[in-house]
């Protein structure tokens, strides 16, 4: 199948490269740009691991090929933090809170939270849950996240996510 | 993508031979098989490339259902088409008695749209049921619609409201009842080169109140079963308007017209909305079963949720 050139810009930079029309963003993300940040855990769109935000929508970058993306404006966890490497409201938030364990479902909690809470400055814990339902974590039974998103949001946070 | 991948496999028109299914090592790739990529520019390009190509063709809208058929080899096409790129597709146009949603418009765009929630309230209701926001980011009313799975929530709402679909072929264009257009499991009556254009939705007047309820093991999934309802009262309360949506309860989304004949004429107040429930499903012959529930579960549930999708349809009809 023929190749087709593919242009957008990266967290500020612009790239270009030859794919495959089957190649999905986030292989492109990885393999071409090397942009190994943006994870694939299930690669049909279940876990969430590889939101990226394209044009400034957070989506599932395993859902959508490389040639969709064509003239787009796309962010990866990459991009999250300052370019001083200052890590943003909810990095910082995550660290605090003890958001993580493994590390590998985290760039997607951590885009999908980012993206969520600059949409929904205001969200009730309720909200974050419902927020949060995309992504799956295997490691940490979500306590430590739910803290790290309502310290985030400037929320109280509740026992347990602390260990 | 949110339907459990068990079920999809039941469906035996995804009993396909598997092409290039494992890699080298026996090993099972998820990756999409190769196929070629058309991006027309308008709808004209669009069905062309459809008639053109032929059955080895696929219309690809926001792709949230058909990328991970694809990607699990469920299916495969030698030809995408994506329609995205369309801009005649894109838009929400509100007229005095209806509100068109262009093809592509993306399900986000319907959520905290305040004019769709004044005037198909119903659609705004519905939206948060879908997948979880990064999938309605992405994800397009008329691709919902047209893969036309009965566990959706717009095939649901565009059967309960009698919405009108409109195809665009090389033939030029037609309208289709929602009633006339789901005809089987993944199948609408669209052909293989037309193009849904439009999802054109009527506006209810009168005292309306509408309501979704889903019941899913986990937020997001698809619902085990579910009912969007809506209701007009008259004079003394009494129904004067009903309609009943049920998703997930057969092979396709299910209008559930005996119940809404049942509450049609009689107070609300002195609707048996149980019975009403009951009626909504007793009839209903090709329930899913499976591991996540059985037919006779799935009825029960459904049954509760006409109940109270009814209850809180009247409720919001009767504050005007």
């Amino acid at each position: 199948m023929a190749e087709a050139v593919v242009r957008m810009k990266i967290n500020g930079e612009d790239h270009e490269g030859r794919v495959e029309p089957r190649k999905t963003l986030a292989d492109f993300l990885r393999e071409d740009c090397h942009l190994t940040g943006t994870h694939l855990g299930c690669e049909h769109g279940v876990c969430g691991a590889c939101t990226v935000l394209v044009d400034g929508r957070a989506v599932r970058s395993c859902l959508m090929f490389a040639v969709q993306a064509e003239g787009s404006e796309v962010t990866t966890i990459e991009g999250i933090a300052g370019p001083d490497g200052e890590l943003n409201t909810v990095q910082e938030a995550f660290r605090t809170a003890h958001g993580l364990q493994c590390g590998f479902c985290t760039p997607g909690f951590i885009v999908s939270m980012t993206s969520y809470l600059e949409e929904n400055p205001s969200p009730t814990d309720r909200d974050l849950r419902e927020a949060l339902s995309g992504n799956i974590c295997r490691c940490t039974g979500y306590q430590g996240i739910m803290n790290a998103c309502r310290i985030a949001a400037g929320l109280p946070t509740s026992g347990g996510g602390d260990h | 993508m949110r339907q459990h991948v068990g079920s999809l496999v039941q469906d035996p028109r995804w009993q396909l031979p598997a092409r290039n299914r494992e890699g080298k090592d026996g090993v099972r790739l998820l990756k999409p098989s190769a196929f070629e990529y058309h991006a027309p520019q308008s709808v004209d390009e669009a069905v062309k490339l459809l008639a053109d190509l032929g059955d080895g063709a696929k219309v690809l809208a926001g792709g949230q259902s058909l990328v991970p058929m694809l990607s699990l080899r469920l299916a495969y096409f030698d030809h995408l088409v994506d329609i995205a790129r369309i801009p005649e597709l894109q838009g929400i146009r509100v007229d005095a008695d209806s509100v068109t949603i262009g093809a592509t418009t993306v399900d986000a765009d319907l959520e905290g749209n305040d004019e769709i929630a004044s005037k198909v309230p119903l659609l705004a209701k519905v939206t948060p049921f879908i997948g979880h926001f990064q999938i309605r980011n992405k994800g397009t009313v008329g691709g919902s619609v047209a893969h036309a799975d009965p566990a959706a929530e717009y095939p649901a709402v565009a059967l309960a409201l009698d919405a009108e679909i409109e195809a665009v072929s090389p033939r030029g264009r037609r309208t289709i009842p929602a009633s006339e257009f789901f005809v089987g499991f993944w199948t609408s009556a669209l052909e293989s080169d037309e193009v849904l254009a439009s999802v054109r939705f009527p506006i209810w007047s009168g005292r309306s109140g509408f309501a979704v309820k889903e019941f899913a093991r986990r937020h997001g999934d698809f619902a085990l079963a579910g009912a969007v309802v809506g209701v007009t009262l008259g004079a003394g309360d009494v129904v004067e308007r009903c309609a009943i949506g049920l998703i997930g309860l057969g092979p396709t989304p299910l209008r559930a017209s005996a119940a809404e004949q049942a509450a049609v004429g009689t107070a609300a107040g002195d609707l048996d909305l149980a019975a009403v429930g009951r009626a909504a499903v007793d009839d209903l012959t090709e329930v899913p079963s499976d591991l996540h529930g059985s037919a006779d579960y799935r009825k029960r549930v459904g049954a509760a949720m006409v109940e109270r999708a009814l209850n809180e349809a009247i409720e919001e009809a009767t504050r005007g």
